[in-house]
């Protein structure tokens, strides 16, 4: 048996259409994971202990079950309580909340790792609580949390594979539609996994040319 | 009569069940220099970090040059406002035993920030100021350094030059040289010495007898969360008549002798 790579790569539009889809997912559901995230862990930190309490769960359980469950309780689920979406927006809303999960414990141990040595300091400076907040503790955080923030976005984008069981038609979908149709299975998947691989390698290229960019700040 | 830079009057301190400090008595005149000495756990940070407000005394009151800091005076003890606080706070310049040099800026910055952010001044004015202020610790050629780039030393004479930067009329040193190896101890106490000099109102918490001798007009002892002893160098070192004094320097001349064996 030969590998037969050419009846799939015939259909590039179509591959490029969905690494499109893809890549906007991605991308636009990582923003709104770490701004989601960065709320919820900013809440529970300043916003006292009932808003501990009530952010808690959610988190657990977001962070306690598969991604593939919450997709499908998400829209085959979603419609039982009137929530119909179309699968692009279930997928991105999907990869948003999973994340944010994540993103909110990521934000969370930042904040905790800041020395109280370093919030003490401002203080005797005469730095106000917001100025402390802006000047000291967030810029402070974001070099702690750059490289655990990049391996989630990582994570995420191999996620969103799943979402083709959703018929989001996203990479995944595309190429093992064409894989279908070329009765090229196998090959369809060797290129989903080589072209998922160089997403990935470029995700860690920009993370290290940015952790580069910042190592001289930390000891 | 004026006020004393400090007035610590009847502070003590709790944490849960622990009595860290039992009702200290204390003045520090404007200009003098007195240095906190005990053995581990006697309350001397603790009672250096209450006159910063760092820790609050659970009762008693600390006076800064006349004024309450942390709680009103009156009948009623009420926490002040934030921005009451930080006006008197504003007259101490805190050194700590970890240097807290904010990494994410440049020695200049640390430095320049709350001249900008809270004495309003502008970016070239605040960074006219704090490369004046690095120049006095002979720092200036490593301004624009970040902190991980200098040695102990360097971050903490950055330290201390962005203490001074903000005009403070009293200096808390904590432990200022606990995280220094020997020779870069020298280069920091140097720096203290010469605010000394210079007049600077200081408290310093340290285990380095030979700076307290020399520097300190004034030695305060703690044991157990008491203060035992307020007094010149002389009285202290010269002749201890606390036997738990007496005990305590004992471990130093111990060290060194045995160095000459």
């Amino acid at each position: 048996m030969s590998f037969d790579f050419a009846v799939i790569l015939a259909k590039l539009p179509q591959i490029l259409s969905g690494l499109g889809v893809t890549i906007l997912i991605w991308v636009g559901g990582t923003f709104a994971a770490v701004v989601l995230g960065f709320v919820v862990a900013t809440l529970r930190r300043f916003g006292g202990r009932g808003i501990e309490v009530i952010l808690r769960a959610p988190i657990e359980i977001l962070r306690g079950t598969p991604f593939l469950v919450q997709i499908f309780l998400l829209y085959f689920g979603g419609p039982y309580i009137g929530l119909r979406l179309d699968p692009w927006l279930a997928g991105l809303l999907g990869i948003s909340i999973y994340g944010a999960a994540y993103y909110a414990e990521i934000f969370r141990a930042g904040f905790q790792s800041v020395p109280v040595g370093h919030v003490e300091a401002a203080e005797c400076a005469g730095l106000s609580r917001n100025q402390i907040i802006t000047a000291i503790l967030l810029p402070e955080m974001a070099l702690l949390v750059l490289p655990p923030a990049l391996n989630m976005s990582v994570i995420l984008l191999k996620e969103t594979a799943l979402l083709s069981l959703i018929t989001v038609p996203e990479l995944t979908m595309t190429v093992q539609a064409i894989g279908s149709q070329q009765y090229a299975f196998v090959e369809s998947l060797v290129i989903l996994a080589l072209v998922y691989w160089a997403l990935v390698e470029l995700a860690n290229w920009l993370g290290r040319y940015a952790e580069r960019n910042l190592s001289k700040l930390s000891a | 009569m004026t006020d004393p830079a400090i007035n610590v009057s009847h502070v003590s301190k709790q944490f849960g069940e622990t009595q860290v400090l039992r009702d200290i008595s204390m003045q520090v005149e404007a200009g003098k220099v007195s240095c906190l000495i005990g053995p581990s756990g006697s309350g001397k940070s603790t009672l250096l970090r209450c006159m910063a407000f760092l820790e609050q005394a659970t009762s008693g009151s600390i006076h800064i040059e006349g004024e309450p800091l942390g709680f009103t005076d009156g009948p009623q003890r009420r926490r002040q406002s934030p921005a009451e606080l930080r006006r008197v706070r504003s007259r101490i310049g805190m050194v700590f035993q970890q240097f807290n040099l904010w990494p994410h800026m440049t020695a200049l910055g640390n430095v320049a920030i709350a001249l900008r952010k809270v004495r309003g001044m502008s970016r070239s004015d605040a960074e006219d100021r704090a490369m004046a202020q690095l120049d006095k610790v002979g720092l200036k050629e490593r301004a624009h350094h970040y902190p991980a780039q200098l040695s102990g030393g360097q971050q903490q004479r950055v330290a201390i030059a962005r203490a001074l930067a903000l005009d403070p009329t009293i200096m808390l040193f904590d432990e200022p040289t606990s995280a220094l190896d020997p020779e870069l101890t020298g280069e920091v106490l140097n720096v203290m010495r010469q605010l000394a000099s210079e007049g600077m109102t200081m408290v310093v918490v340290t285990h380095e007898i030979g700076f307290a001798a020399s520097v300190g007009n004034r030695i305060a002892f703690l044991d157990g969360g008491r203060l035992l002893f307020h007094d010149t160098p002389q009285a202290v070192f010269a002749a201890p008549r606390e036997p738990r004094l007496e005990q305590f320097l004992d471990t130093y001349l111990d060290r060194g002798a045995s160095m000459l064996k």
